[in-house]
């Protein structure tokens, strides 16, 4: 027999989860755990949760839904501030690994033929052994083709990591000057003079 | 003072119909000066790219001559350095002059469906641009740790109990040395038999009966229980080599609904 709640105590029960929990949590998996023996429909979560981002909307920190689920964080206007309550700074990170990292959420799945092929060098063991260390890519597969090369995606961690609550939410890829190659290859002028 | 009027300077070129009146400073990069970039290059696209920008030029107008002489230059200058230099850099070279050579040759009639010999390299040039800006993009995205700070809120524990660990007398912890001593004694002897199982003679069996089966079968009916865990290990094996030769299907339906919502195996039809 599953318990019953109040609107209300469902909201605070599933602030206090979202809170204490280590890693963002999800609908699915507030109701296999804190909501396990609780009757709460989908649609109620839903308004609990509307419920706790209204609240935080005046407040320091926000809710927020990324890749893996709900979580609490600081308002982005703050962080100049809060970010002198560390001593380190947070890492930076090499040319060679955002492109290859930019490229593998562009084009999922992906190579890593198909990296060196756009990046037009090597990609180093190093970069994608340390991508796939911190959980932001993936292999999902191995491509039809001889060798058969792993084939690499983005998690959700990824996700996590930059706020996004979907690949859509990525910045949207600088276009390609497509229409005017063919211009070029069509105006027999463009050609250069031979000397 | 006087008041006449300053005199317009004359331009030194035209370039694209506009009157270029100072000399540019950057139309041409001494070796020395590459020496200190050396390092900030992501390969040879990535060094023609900054050859051409350093040009104000358009990807598009490749102009082939002068950027492979640059081009050239600095990789000769990396081998007088003795700096080890990247394979793909001597390709890039070789690929600059094979077309440098294509543009120098006439233009039959006949072959004028040909494609622009650098048609591909401004493709490719065009291509690593966009990714080289999209990992830019990707840099300036706020970050956890960075602009991003996760709030996370302690459980308060004076509720929990305390664990007081018991003293453990000397008799107990003999008591218990013997029960590991026990155990241990039966892994002593092992008696090496030959396979009974075949993995192959399983992953057949397994085909011969999903195929008699009109629907997908319940991934636990595959199993014979009364044959142990190693005949379930066995067709555990023999089911992900069918998975790997795509031999058969594996789903699951509704995985939301249950944590352990059932599996299904199915013959995958062949075209």
């Amino acid at each position: 027999m599953k318990r019953r709640i109040s609107d209300e105590q469902l909201v605070e029960l599933v602030e206090a989860a979202i809170f204490v929990a280590d890693k963002p949590l999800s609908r699915k998996q507030l109701k296999e755990t804190v909501l396990l023996d609780i009757n709460v429909s989908d649609k109620r979560l839903r308004d609990a949760l509307d419920t706790l981002s209204e609240h935080y909307q005046t407040r320091g920190v926000k809710l927020v839904e990324v890749g893996t689920g709900y979580r609490f964080q600081a308002c982005a206007s703050l962080s100049p501030w809060l970010s002198n309550l560390w001593q380190e700074k947070a890492p930076k990170y090499s040319r060679a690994t955002l492109e290859t990292l930019a490229l593998i959420a562009y084009r999922q799945p992906i190579t890593r033929g198909e990296i060196e092929q756009v990046r037009g060098v090597t990609v180093s063991s190093n970069i994608i052994k340390s991508l796939l260390e911190r959980q932001w890519i993936k292999v999902v597969g191995y491509k039809e083709v001889p060798g058969k090369p792993a084939l690499y995606a983005t998690t959700r961690q990824f996700l996590d990591y930059f706020s996004l609550n979907g690949l859509d939410m990525l910045p949207e890829l600088p276009p390609q000057q497509g229409e005017k190659l063919d211009q070029m290859l069509d105006d027999p002028s463009v050609r250069e003079p031979s000397e | 003072m006087s008041d006449q009027p300053a005199q317009q300077k004359l331009p030194l070129a035209f370039l694209h119909g506009e009157a270029v009146l100072e000399k540019p400073e950057d139309l041409y990069i001494p070796p020395d000066a590459l020496e200190v970039i050396l390092e900030t290059f992501e390969g040879p696209l990535d060094l023609l790219l900054y050859l051409i920008k350093r040009h104000k030029l358009d990807i598009l107008e490749l102009p082939i001559l002068s950027i492979t002489q640059q081009y050239v230059q600095y990789v000769e200058m990396m081998q007088d350095m003795q700096l080890e230099l990247a394979g793909e850099y001597l390709v890039m070279a070789a690929l600059l002059a094979q077309i440098k050579s294509r543009l120098l040759l006439p233009v039959h009639e006949e072959l004028e469906d040909e494609e622009d010999p650098r048609a591909e390299l401004v493709r490719r040039l065009q291509e690593y641009e966009q990714f080289k800006k999209a990992a830019e993009n990707l840099d300036q995205l706020p970050r956890v740790d960075r602009e991003i700070f996760v709030a996370r809120a302690l459980m308060e524990d004076s509720e929990e109990p305390q664990m007081r660990l018991p003293d453990i007398e000397m008799a107990e912890l003999l008591l218990a040395l013997s029960d590991v001593m026990a155990r241990a004694k039966t892994f002593e002897h092992h008696q090496i038999s030959a396979e009974v199982l075949s993995t192959r003679e399983r992953m057949a069996a397994i085909l011969q009966f999903l195929s008699e089966q009109s629907e997908p079968v319940e991934f636990t009916r595959l199993f014979t229980l009364s044959e142990g865990r190693s005949g379930v290990v066995v067709t555990f094996i023999a089911m992900l080599e069918l998975l790997k030769e795509q031999l058969i299907n594996c789903l699951q339906v509704a995985p939301a609904v249950t944590p352990a919502s059932a599996i299904y195996l199915s013959l995958k039809l062949q075209e």
